[in-house]
């Protein structure tokens, strides 16, 4: 592969990762925010399947073709299945009150009221953007290649994927947030060093898929005790 | 030379002109056609100015010169803009003057003299469509400056012409993530400054959603007319800046008489097929509501934004 075109494929990687972030950030159907998390995992392997090529390291490849399974197939899949759990719970459990519950239906899988407003989330997004090229900007200054150049994507998906997390109230929502950060965290890995040792990936990636096994089983229990998995609900302490 | 490059500019004037209300008949007739009706025709537009024009003056009472100035103002300021951007040629005898900068402050200049019609008319609904209007722009202009200075980096200056001319000579400017996110923001941010469907509802006059038609309202006659005329030569200027920054192919480079017949051409078929293309979405799309206007805004800003530091960061500029 030419020096150019990788150059070339893998700011497009950096760029659609990035953006991906940013989308979730945007939207407000949970169903469409694991979609979109989903494309970002596409991207992450393609980051480090280019990285392992370029390099013509075939473990770093195998590695990115795992990674792209469990973050763009297994964990959506999962994410997905919990928001169905959620859904399908709702008309056998009271069949009267019909349209109560069919506002908290649509409450359940959209993220209807985050604690900062869209707008000014996209704009934290932005600042906290440039927050991150700032950050990086010493670490590529000491060995500028295109793969250290794109760093700053990977440490901006962090501080978005941490934002995603403080400001919305789903359980599910939350959940997506962990795991942007924990995307945005493999990538600055991936870019700066290219790739930890097989062993600790794996460790990573283990840890990630039980994580969100828990959070699923976590969510589902929080509705059958509170009806709702609004975070905000949880502050009160119940015995 | 100069003959050429004169011809250039006075051909870049004209065909925005004339070809704006044949630009906005056209996408009348293309969504119609979509909707299953037969359609007024591509003509129309020209039919209603004519119209208009015949129609004695009349200014409400109580209005000053904010309001007479404004429709000549929005013309001159068009009028203007379509001889710096490069449209047609990017060596003309002004394209040293089209900077960036200029080019926006004009399109604003345009967009603040209707406000303060519209305020200066002192109707409800005047200032009401000024305040959405200007809330509008307050986040469009910088998205354009935004997603424009994405695509001058790699070439080292604002001057559009020359951002033009570096893309047609290296086209792989335009296929890299900057390039594509700065296209997705400058389309957002035509589409609001121009009043399109996802942002205001050009056809409609429902107080509660319209903010440019809210502001012309009081205008009859002539001065209708104008406004009208300003506000297409609008759409097909942004158009036209939108088809020469991202699809430059065609626009002559040189200066010599087959190369502009070309790009005319050209410049004819591409703002046709974009005004087809907007007029088809504008089919299927519904228009946002007022209050998740700025959030869409805020979100091409952001996009414009990561263009910015893609451009400048990931392609090594530092």
């Amino acid at each position: 592969m030419s020096n150019g075109l990788y150059t070339q494929l893998l700011d497009l990687a950096c760029g659609a990762f990035l953006l991906a972030a940013v989308i979730v950030l945007w939207q407000r159907e949970l169903a469409a925010i694991v979609r979109v998390f989903g494309l970002q995992g596409i991207a992450l392997a393609a980051i480090a399947v280019l990285l392992g090529a370029h390099e013509e390291r075939w473990d770093l490849v195998a590695v990115g073709i795992g990674i792209g399974v469990l973050r763009a197939g297994v964990l959506p899949y999962l994410i997905r299945r919990a928001l169905a759990a959620l859904t399908a719970a709702e008309p056998a459990e009271a069949p009267r009150r019909i349209t109560g519950r069919q506002r908290a239906h649509s409450e359940e899988v959209r993220e209807t009221q985050p604690l900062i407003n869209i707008t000014a989330s996209l704009l934290t997004a932005a600042l906290l953007t440039l927050l991150a090229y700032a950050a990086a900007r010493p670490l590529t200054e000491l060995n500028p290649t295109p793969a250290t150049r794109a760093l700053p994507v990977g440490l901006a998906v962090v501080l978005i994927g941490f934002f995603v997390l403080v400001t919305r109230r789903r359980a599910l929502a939350q959940v997506v947030g962990f795991l942007l950060l924990d995307n945005g965290i493999t990538a600055t890995a991936f870019l700066a060093t290219s790739g930890v040792p097989l062993i600790v990936e794996l460790g990573v990636s283990f840890d990630v898929l039980l994580a969100v096994l828990v959070l699923q089983i976590l969510t589902t229990r929080m509705r059958e005790a509170f009806g709702t998995t609004d975070i905000d609900d949880l502050r009160e302490l119940h015995d | 030379m100069s003959a050429v490059g004169y011809a250039a500019v006075v051909g870049q004037i004209v065909v925005v002109g004339a070809g704006a209300p044949l630009l906005t008949g056209w996408m009348r007739q293309v969504r119609a056609r979509l909707e299953g009706r037969a359609g007024a025709g591509v003509l129309q537009p020209w039919r209603d100015a004519r119209k208009l024009l015949r129609k004695e003056p009349i200014t409400p009472v109580g209005t000053g010169p904010a309001f007479r100035v404004a429709p000549a103002l929005l013309v001159a300021t068009t009028v203007v803009t379509a001889g710096l951007v490069p449209l047609l040629s990017t060596d003309t005898p002004v394209s040293t003057h089209a900077d960036l900068i200029v080019v926006v402050a004009l399109i604003a200049l345009g967009t603040l003299a209707l406000a303060l019609a519209g305020l200066d008319s002192g109707t409800a609904f005047g200032g009401m469509g000024a305040s959405r209007e200007m809330t509008v722009a307050a986040l469009v202009e910088p998205t354009i400056l935004l997603s424009v200075f994405a695509l001058s980096i790699p070439s080292g200056t604002t001057n559009l012409p020359a951002i033009v001319d570096g893309a047609v000579d290296e086209p792989a400017r335009l296929a890299s993530p900057a390039g594509l996110l700065a296209t997705a923001a400058l389309a957002v941010a035509v589409l609001a400054e121009t009043g399109r469907i996802p942002v205001d509802n050009p056809s409609t006059h429902l107080e509660l959603t319209m903010i440019h038609e809210a502001m012309v309202l009081e205008y009859a006659g002539p001065d209708l007319a104008l406004v009208e005329l300003g506000s297409q030569m609008r759409l097909t200027l942004l158009l036209g800046l939108l088809s020469s920054l991202f699809v430059p192919w065609g626009i002559a480079t040189d200066v010599s008489w087959a190369a502009l017949a070309v790009a005319l051409v050209l410049f004819a078929a591409k703002v046709a097929v974009l005004g087809a293309v907007l007029a088809a979405a504008e089919v299927f799309c519904a228009k946002v509501r007022l209050f998740r206007v700025p959030e869409l805004l805020a979100g091409s800003f952001l996009l414009a934004l990561l263009a910015v530091t893609a451009s400048y960061f990931l392609s090594g500029a530092s």
